[in-house]
């Protein structure tokens, strides 16, 4: 579990993170959603700890991540994986190099350990024939794929995605989702998504965050946010006549 | 605008990169193959040009040598003695590392940068790897093969002025021979080499420093691999000052 209390953090003058408060449970799907500017990954990078904060506390399983030492940092992080928007893979590795990068900097794994356990995730994000294959010649959807495998494949306890949708087709993003989705069950791993995605939102939100102005306007979860009457979620969440259509239905049905 | 305290700034996290580059080492395993691909691309990527440049540059020099060397009574194998001194002196150490700026600072500024912008170095600040001793400690530990370079550079700058010389018509073989023997220090070969090491240093970690803490996007890894050859070029050429004065003043 992940506990998030009053986090400040500005650059310069500008005042980014308000004070935000709240918590992101363990087997859970938690999803970080608001308009661009409004904060969400500066502080998706202030739970990573690649940006420090001016006030408040960030908590792993009760522990302040600011109070740890250099190397409980490194361990904590070695239990952490991202899936970072423009997938970020080392383009001077193969695809199994890649995904056998964390097995190589933080296990003392034979190789052929650290190969059949690169097969096995590449196997679970269906990429096991892309072995040989350079990011430059994967597609975007194969490249969120990797790094999804990336992420995942020193098991970790905490899964971060920013933006894992993006630029992606919505056939795919439905594949993304759904892989996450049964990834954070699978392993019971706390994921925290950045997203903008609407279809992720109704699809996997088992607990939804909106930011607004750096400050957190509403929380709730892919079921009440049909039902809340927070006319910044609302006109956020159902901008699309589509949208719109589809909470209609859903509390027709429903109530 | 940058203000003088933009640039203290700039220095103070320049040193502290420094100290950076050997805390938390990565593991050997992984260390080893990016020292060898560093070797590949920093040393053994840089030998055919700095021959081809090395070579002429020395005829050049000797040629000059030669054509200003008017007087009867100054003796030909004055042309040897001066190709040597300048080629051991300044020519192999200042000048390759100047061309060295340009192409070995700009492909580690432009290849460290483009990481930064893929978000390749925020992928191994999560992963809790240090990144600043990943990617420049394997450099650093390449660029101290450095000194080979310039010792195929002056080798190469003084059979360059001996083929220009003798095939020119400018000299005989033996006087450039006996020019390049004359009044041989050993201290210019040991001060030549001290600035390649310092020069080495400098080629490893300025242009290092541009990539690692770029900010923006493709157009800033441009900027940044310009901002890296001119700042590396002008460190090279005051601490080439500094050391002249200090080694030889």
């Amino acid at each position: 579990m992940i506990e998030v209390k009053d986090i400040h953090k500005s650059f310069g003058d500008a005042h980014i993170l308000k004070g935000i408060t709240t918590s992101f449970e363990k087997g859970k799907t938690n999803l970080i959603i608001g308009q661009s500017g409004s904060g969400k990954t500066v502080f998706l990078k202030c739970l990573l700890g690649l940006f420090e904060y001016e006030e408040g506390s960030i908590s792993y399983e009760g522990k302040n991540f600011s109070n740890l030492t250099r190397d409980e940092k490194t361990n904590l992080r070695a239990e952490m994986g991202m899936v970072f928007q423009g997938s970020a893979l080392f383009d001077s590795m193969t695809i199994a190099e890649n995904v056998m990068f964390p097995l190589r900097m933080f296990t003392k794994q034979s190789k052929s350990e650290m190969e059949d356990r690169v097969n096995e995730v590449l196997q679970r994000v269906n990429l096991e024939n892309a072995h040989n294959k350079m990011p430059s010649e994967a597609s975007g959807g194969m490249q969120k794929r990797v790094a999804i495998a990336r992420a995942i494949v020193n098991r970790p306890k905490y899964l971060f995605c920013d933006e894992p949708n993006s630029g992606l087709d919505p056939r795919t993003a439905i594949v993304i989702d759904n892989l996450i989705q049964e990834i954070t069950d699978e392993f019971n791993i706390t994921t925290v998504i950045n997203t903008h995605d609407m279809n992720s939102v109704m699809e996997i939100g088992e607990k939804i965050v909106f930011l607004k102005d750096g400050l957190l306007e509403w929380e709730g979860s892919s079921e009440t946010i049909f039902r809340t009457e927070n006319e910044a979620v609302t006109n956020f969440v159902y901008s699309s006549e589509l949208f719109r259509k589809v909470r209609k239905m859903y509390l027709e049905e429903n109530d | 605008m940058k203000t003088p305290i933009t640039y203290l700034e700039n220095i103070g996290t320049y040193f502290i990169m420094i100290k950076d580059i050997f805390r938390r080492p990565t593991k050997w395993s992984v260390m080893k193959p990016l020292i060898l691909k560093d070797i590949d691309d920093l040393i053994i990527g840089s030998l055919g040009i700095v021959a081809f440049i090395s070579f002429f540059v020395g005829g050049v020099v000797a040629i000059q040598t030669s054509l200003n060397m008017t007087s009867p009574i100054m003796p030909k194998y004055l042309v040897g003695f001066a190709t040597r001194q300048s080629i051991i002196l300044e020519f192999a150490p200042t000048f390759i590392s100047i061309i060295m700026a340009g192409k070995v600072g700009s492909f580690i500024t432009s290849s460290i940068g483009t990481m930064r912008v893929t978000e390749q170095i925020d992928a191994l600040e999560v992963m809790g790897i240090n990144g600043i001793n990943y990617l420049v400690f394997p450099k650093f530990i390449a660029l101290t093969l450095y000194p080979f370079v310039i010792s195929i550079a002056m080798f190469l700058g003084i059979l360059g002025g001996l083929i220009a010389c003798v095939y020119g018509g400018y000299g005989t073989m033996e006087d450039y021979i006996e020019g390049v023997q004359l009044d041989f220090e050993p201290f210019h070969f040991i001060y030549a080499f001290i600035k390649t090491f310092v020069f080495a240093f400098l080629l490893a970690t300025i242009p290092s420093y541009y990539g690692y803490f770029m900010k923006g996007g493709a157009l800033e890894v441009g900027k940044a691999s310009t901002t890296s050859f001119v700042w590396t070029s002008v460190m090279i050429i005051l601490v080439n000052f500094l050391l002249t004065s200090l080694l030889l003043g």
